[in-house]
């Protein structure tokens, strides 16, 4: 991990407030995190703890109303959300880019490969088209397509599935961003494939020296690329670690809960020690959130204080911490 | 899908498209009639040398002969001319309308789709109150503020023409500006206009041109209709509903003046509709096998 002294994006006191009919929804709760300068942090969670819409909201692609964004984020020093409609969008897919799970969805059927990589070119670099383009086929190449000068030519549908997330992460690092936020990037691909894409973009990150936020709910891969791992439920931070220390020791129950359901061969799925564990229950809906700790209807530890007050964060070490009573004692 | 399978699909999206409106009779009539109709005004002075706006009262309301195959009206002008020549207006008309339509209708409906909010709710009930009119209603209503002419004529179709793209364009932008691939130009830091003209536009284009073809139908109706009532094109212009309207007074003693023009109308907007309608089922993908 490259410890840089000011990092290189830092959010404090995230809010992200949904305001539906039915009721305002907080996705997200007061997030705190940073990201450094050339390092790969894991964002883990289950499905709708608010990890995706931490992301859109670092680049405000939220539609607001009826998404409302509190707090701040600085990329470099600077607050994102005081930039303003034309401010941000000189900061997406140049300083910061974004890749998505979907990649049968996530290009323009009508256009060309080429041509949407182009636009970012043209659009942030002031490239001509002719130059755009063959910037475009070069880092096509970089993500190792084969035959980029054809391919650039061919349509979206004429693309495989890992050819076309190729295709998007050439899109997004197109114009060097120093951040990139990739929204489960391999989850709608098949494993060997998935292992392909990472590699790609764990040899991409050195060649651009790009930082990366890893959204995912995919443990082991966080495991195999991220230097820190923030762990997220029900649109809070719940646990932060060394991804070393997290794995060793996880301190918060939901993440002991994640670790243990991760099925490995030679787990059993019945009693003995090293039985796969689940977690009961479900995320609480968004607009019941239950007081004090989030967790406590799930959590297998639960205390008295947990059903009454939110548990504090507790610093343990220099990007270790954890909100959990068990520790706050 | 794998990579074979898009291969398939590519060598086919035109093609297949291209074969299903050949097997399909009613809208190989239809683009064989409009054809004949292109054809006829694009060629007007070569298929009819005369002027046809020249009165010979020597000659009127004859019946059909060898020198005027479908007969002369009350002025001796002969009705074949007149319906050729007549083409050219109704075209041009049709043209003209469509071109209001698009340029108004379209740019309003993908405003009001992409941005939602108060521009959409605007535009959405300025929409309402122009669609509780029938169509022709309101055509009407715009030539009585309007005047009449070939100019009028054109502004107040078009402009009844203008809610119906509006909801269509809304309609599709919906659906479309939800797509994976809008977000993802997004967030790459394409500009609204250009998320909507090349993004959202052209994956609205398939029922914009179906409703084009329907759409030169209706209008050549409705001109006609505008024609027959005296409010439209003026005289000596030759237009098949003012031709219609003038045959009218004579239907009894020389049905020839009314019906021809009368059939010349109905294959213009059969043509259009039988191809519209073969458009949208060889290029809606909902009716695809």
């Amino acid at each position: 991990m490259k410890d840089e002294d000011k990092p290189l994006l830092t959010i404090r006191g995230l809010h992200t407030l949904f305001h539906t009919l039915d009721g305002t929804v907080n996705a997200v709760d007061g997030v705190d995190l940073d990201v450094y300068l050339g390092e790969t942090l894991g964002l883990v969670g289950e499905s709708g703890c608010g990890k995706s819409v931490t992301a859109l909201s670092i680049l405000q692609l939220l539609r607001c109303p009826p998404a409302e964004i509190q707090g701040r984020i600085l990329f470099k020093g600077i607050n994102l959300l005081d930039l303003g409609r034309e401010g941000i969008r000189k900061v997406r897919g140049n300083s910061i880019s974004m890749i998505f799970q979907e990649p049968m969805t996530s290009l323009n059927p009508v256009l060309t490969i080429g041509e949407q990589i182009a636009e970012a070119i043209v659009l942030h670099q002031g490239a001509d088209r002719r130059e755009a383009w063959e910037r475009a086929v070069e880092m096509l190449q970089m993500v190792q397509i084969p035959e980029p000068r054809a391919r650039a030519r061919d349509y979206p549908h004429k693309l495989s599935g890992g050819m076309r997330q190729r295709a998007m992460i050439a899109m997004a690092l197109s114009c060097h961003p120093q951040l990139l936020l990739a929204d489960e990037p391999s989850t709608a691909l098949d494993v060997t494939i998935q292992a392909q894409i990472m590699n790609l973009v764990v040899l991409l990150k050195k060649e651009f020296d790009t930082s990366i936020v890893l959204i995912t709910h995919n443990l082991g891969l966080i495991a195999e690329m991220a230097s820190r791992v923030v762990v997220m439920y029900a649109g809070k931070v719940v646990e932060e670690a060394p991804v070393q220390d997290l794995f060793k020791e996880p301190l918060h129950p939901y993440t002991q809960g994640l670790l243990g359901s991760i099925p490995w061969i030679g787990r059993k799925l019945k009693t003995g020690r090293r039985q796969l564990q689940e977690i009961p229950g479900v995320v609480p809906s968004p607009l019941e959130m239950p007081k004090g700790c989030r967790f406590h209807p799930r959590c297998p530890r639960v205390m008295d204080i947990c059903c009454e007050q939110e548990p504090p964060f507790v610093r343990l070490a220099e990007h270790r911490r954890v909100s959990c009573w068990l520790e706050a004692e | 899908m794998t990579e074979k399978e898009g291969h398939i699909k590519y060598a086919g999206q035109f093609r297949r498209s291209w074969a299903k409106l050949k097997r399909n009779r009613a809208a190989l009539f239809g683009g064989v009639l409009l054809l004949a109709y292109l054809f006829t005004a694009l060629f007007a002075p070569l298929l009819y040398p005369g002027n046809p706006s020249a009165p010979n009262l020597i000659k009127s309301l004859e019946r059909p002969s060898l020198e005027h195959l479908l007969g002369t009206d009350e002025l001796g002008r002969s009705i074949m001319g007149r319906i050729i020549y007549g083409s050219r207006v109704s075209l041009l008309i049709a043209v003209g309308v469509i071109a209001v339509g698009l340029l108004v209708g379209v740019p309003l409906g993908l405003v009001s789709g992409y941005y939602r909010g108060k521009v959409d709710f605007i535009i959405q009930r300025v929409t309402d109150t122009m669609l509780a009119f029938p169509g022709f209603l309101l055509a009407l209503a715009l030539v009585a503020v309007l005047g009449v002419g070939l100019k009028n004529t054109v502004i107040s179709i078009g402009i009844s023409m203008v809610p119906i793209y509006i909801r269509l364009v809304r309609g599709c932008t919906l659906s479309v500006r939800e797509e994976v691939y809008v977000e993802a130009a997004r967030a790459v830091g394409t500009q609204d206009r250009g998320i909507l003209l090349r993004h959202i536009l052209p994956n609205v284009m398939i029922p914009i041109t179906i409703q084009t073809s329907l759409g030169m139908g209706m209008a050549i109706l409705f001109a006609a209709g505008l024609g027959f009532l005296g409010i439209g094109v003026q005289p000596p212009t030759p237009e098949w509903g003012a031709m219609l309207g003038s045959g009218r007074v004579y239907l009894f003693c020389s049905p020839h003046v009314a019906t021809f023009p009368g059939i010349a109308i109905f294959l213009a907007v059969l043509g259009f509709n039988l191809l519209g309608d073969g458009l949208r089922d060889a290029l809606d993908p909902r009716f695809r096998i």
